[in-house]
């Protein structure tokens, strides 16, 4: 395992930068939500991330992937963070990717992953029914029939929800609520009879849904995984998204501190740069290294994602200890990104405020540092 | 060249022969050895395993072969210190010399002063103590006094210094003397090396709050010093003198990750561990019982690693034979302030039975958590203080306006 980025890497992630701040910088995003957009991120970007590579550098070749690991999927992820790109790149490559690439038997990897690649199908995981990350809490029932499942229930805050193709279902198949026991995963249409979807307008303006499940019906084969033994499986794959959700927010929190430091050796006041008062340099010179902690963090579990010998209660604490460390810190930058800047800084017009927006969205998204924390607690064994 | 995997397994099979089973097991304080004229070796397995490590030149690792270090490179150095604490052996020796003087004296001394004093450093024949606060610099370390007037060919010092780690047990001090008063404070500065033993030198250890007596006041009263033990060139002291504390903090911020490592148990103390403590102590079992302190052990911990990550990245980033720059202020910091959390957080764990001071109802592991905690609070104290390594990323790291610019000189 290594820390540093290896040549390739660095290459890729210089690319994506050039990428990135050209074709997307957070003034896209600001369209997007001024515009109302429907789907919410820019199509044309997305074929052009498409013809990249981008959907295909964590997937096999076998399956029309490059085969880059996730080290080269975290540095792009890092790269989108900084100019707060909205793609689906998290729904689908991130995750759902990941997860067919995990669960899926070979016919239904043969069917998706090459499709997933070329960008002709959007995906989303709706799993969380609670307002806070609770995995295992699940009551959306899924029912055995003559002919399959019927499912039930409703699910929230679907990253993507409302403009997959395909939606991966976490329901439960036998066992009460709180059990790991008993989750099974399905992969259905979301255009599928009995589904109905509501786009939520969320704070960071990305894309999220409400859905609802009313005896949505399916064939024997859209059980992805494991029956009634889903939960490993998810639990992997949750760990393969904490990891990179927290690689996104290193980049955001990294713009969002670069902007404070420009500022504090630029903005005059008393007839100094602010930059020369002691009460904000310390605040700097703290976050600087928290930041530096945040990137260690990162880089370890990346690198651990892409070392075969690492077993999963490694990866699960690598992943616990990246999103317990990552959503504390952009808390503290995005904050100070506010108060550093003034008055500026509370405008719609400056950028800050997006970061600010964004990182209690990714906080949340698959577990708080509150979660990760009690969830490392118990992997430790205390 | 040998490969990586041969110096591994070469390695591994020394240590296996050479490495005594005692020198295996947790260091405790009154082993530690710090070499020097009067060395004391309070396990006789001590002194064979400094013997040893010594000859091979493996106290320094990465030292230059021609002056008795072990000539590894960055590699090398790296699977010695995981072979090391696979067998979570013991440092053979903790010396100023090894962490702070030896570096820049390869780095900034002459062939002369090389071979004079560097082998004596990797044998740890020679201990040496760290000359540098005086009553009125402390953190404006470069207004310091203390006088050395050239006569010939020695100069004469007068002056004092304080909190001088082991004055009193120390063989040579390396020193920052005042060779010029006419010029700005840093141009004015040199870097010397003298034998504690020279005539009029005094020293007067003070306690500290944790009991222990480690440090002292140094007073110098016309001791002569040969001119040749000027390191680099008069005046331009100030150089070497913030180099060596960069070896110094980074040397420091390994408390902080001696705070994670411990905590990653290896021993069987039922203070090894703050989870164990806290279990131990409160009776819980599987899942500590109060959720608060959990969260906060946990969050240390997530900082632990997230810190040995970041030390271990440094490394990996930094250049063949470059090493520390002004990160290791960072390092330092961060390092200081986990080991300060973590003893808090084991007081807090433990309860009543964390705060004997001496005598009966604690046992010796108890009593000397206690100490530690206290000798714990000078961690951001020396080396520089946390707002003084603060200063040096907002100004050195992240290039913010100097704010000392305008103060008086
Ligand atoms: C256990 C221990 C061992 C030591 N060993 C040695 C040794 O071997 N050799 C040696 O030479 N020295 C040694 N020291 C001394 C140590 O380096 C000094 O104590 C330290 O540099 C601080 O100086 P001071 O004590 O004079 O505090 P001061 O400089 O007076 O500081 C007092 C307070 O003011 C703050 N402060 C000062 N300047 C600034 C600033 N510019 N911005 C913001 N805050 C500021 C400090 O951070 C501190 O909180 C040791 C100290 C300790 C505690």
């Amino acid at each position: 395992m290594t820390l540093v980025l290896s040549e390739d890497q660095q290459l890729l992630k210089d690319s994506a930068k050039g990428f990135c701040q050209q074709n997307s910088p957070v003034s896209v995003l600001r369209r997007l939500r001024d515009s109302k957009d429907e789907t919410g991120f820019d199509q044309d970007l997305w074929k052009q991330m498409i013809e990249l590579g981008w959907a295909g550098m964590a997937v096999p070749e076998a399956y029309g992937g490059f085969d880059f690991g996730f080290g080269g999927l975290g540095v792009v992820l890092e790269e989108t963070g900084r100019t707060l790109v909205s793609s689906p790149l998290i729904s689908t490559v991130l995750i759902a990717a990941t997860a067919i690439r995990e669960l899926a038997s070979d016919a239904q990897k043969q069917e998706l992953l090459p499709k997933l690649v070329a960008g002709e199908l959007l995906f989303a995981l709706a799993l969380d029914e609670q307002t806070t990350h609770s995995p295992h809490k699940i009551s959306t029932m899924a029912k055995k029939t003559d002919r399959g499942y019927s499912i039930s229930g409703a699910k929230t805050f679907v990253l993507d929800g409302h403009v997959a193709d395909k939606l991966i279902v976490v329901a439960r198949t036998s066992g009460e609520r709180d059990d790991e026991k008993g989750i099974s995963l399905f992969l259905l249409d979301a255009d599928a009879e009995g589904v109905s979807i509501t786009r939520t307008l969320m704070v960071d303006s990305r894309n999220s849904a409400n859905m609802q499940f009313s005896q949505v019906r399916v064939s024997e084969d859209a059980l992805l995984g494991e029956l009634d033994n889903g939960f490993p499986g998810l639990d992997k794959v949750l760990d393969v998204a904490r990891i990179g959700i927290a690689a996104e927010m290193l980049g955001s929190m990294q713009a969002v501190f670069e902007s404070i430091l420009a500022y504090l050796k630029q903005r005059e006041q008393f007839g100094v740069l602010i930059g020369s008062f002691q009460g904000l340099q310390h605040r700097a010179a703290e976050m600087y290294s928290e930041i530096e902690l945040c990137k260690s963090a990162v880089r370890a579990a990346l690198s651990g994602l892409d070392d075969a010998d690492k077993t999963q209660a490694e990866i699960a604490e690598l992943a616990s200890i990246a999103k317990a460390k990552l959503s504390e810190v952009f808390f503290l930058v995005s904050n100070e990104g506010i108060q550093m800047h003034g008055g500026v800084g509370m405008t719609d017009e400056f950028d800050v405020g997006f970061f600010i927006k964004r990182a209690r969205v990714a906080q949340q998204f698959l577990g708080d540092a509150v979660f990760h924390r009690d969830r490392y607690a118990t992997l430790n064994g205390f | 060249m040998q490969s990586l995997k041969d110096f591994q397994e070469d390695t591994r099979a020394w240590l296996e022969e050479n490495c005594p089973q005692s020198m295996r097991t947790a260091m405790v304080q009154e082993e530690i050895v710090w070499g020097g004229r009067n060395a004391e070796f309070a396990n006789p397995d001590s002194k064979l395993w400094l013997q040893r490590m010594a000859e091979k030149g493996w106290t320094c690792p990465t030292w230059p072969t021609e002056y008795g270090g072990g000539g590894l490179d960055k590699e090398q150095a790296i699977i010695l210190s995981e072979e090391l604490a696979r067998i979570n052996a013991r440092s053979a020796l903790s010396s100023f010399g090894i962490s702070m003087l030896g570096p820049v004296l390869l780095e900034y001394g002459n062939q002369q002063q090389k071979m004079e004093h560097i082998p004596k450093i990797v044998r740890g024949e020679i201990r040496w103590c760290q000359g540098y606060s005086e009553p009125s610099s402390g953190s404006d370390l470069a207004s310091l006094g203390t006088k050395a007037e050239l006569q010939g060919d020695y100069y004469l010092i007068n002056g004092s210094k304080v909190w001088t780690s082991y004055a009193d047990k120390a063989d040579w001090i390396f020193c920052l003397v005042r060779t010029d008063n006419e010029v700005p404070k840093h141009s004015g500065i040199s870097f010397i090396l003298f034998d504690m033993a020279s005539e009029g030198i005094s020293t007067k250890p003070i306690q500290l709050i944790s009991g222990s007596s480690p440090f002292c006041e140094t007073f110098f009263d016309d001791v002569k010093v040969p001119a040749s033990n000027l390191v680099g060139r008069l005046n331009e002291g100030w150089t070497i003198a913030k180099r060596l504390l960069q070896h110094e903090r980074t040397m420091i911020s390994g408390f902080g990750l001696a705070a994670g490592q411990s905590d990653r148990g290896g021993t069987t103390s039922t203070v090894a561990s703050l989870e164990g403590a806290a279990k131990h102590y409160r009776g819980d079992s599987a899942k500590l019982s109060d959720p608060v302190l959990r969260d906060q052990i946990a969050r240390f911990k997530i900082d632990s690693e997230a810190f040995a990550f970041t030390s271990r990245r440094s490394v990996e980033e930094s250049k063949q034979g470059q090493g520390p720059n002004a990160t290791s202020s960072m390092l330092k910091n961060y390092g200081c302030e986990l080991n300060k959390r973590r003893y808090e957080l084991m007081l807090q764990a433990i309860g009543s039975q964390g705060l004997g001071w001496e005598g009966e109802g604690f046992s010796d592991e108890e009593l000397q958590l206690t100490r530690e905690w206290l000798r714990s609070k000078a961690n951001s104290i020396e080396g520089g203080t946390s707002e003084v390594q603060l200063n040096v990323i907002a100004k050195r790291v992240l290039g913010l306006p100097d704010i000392l610019s305008l103060a008086k000189k």
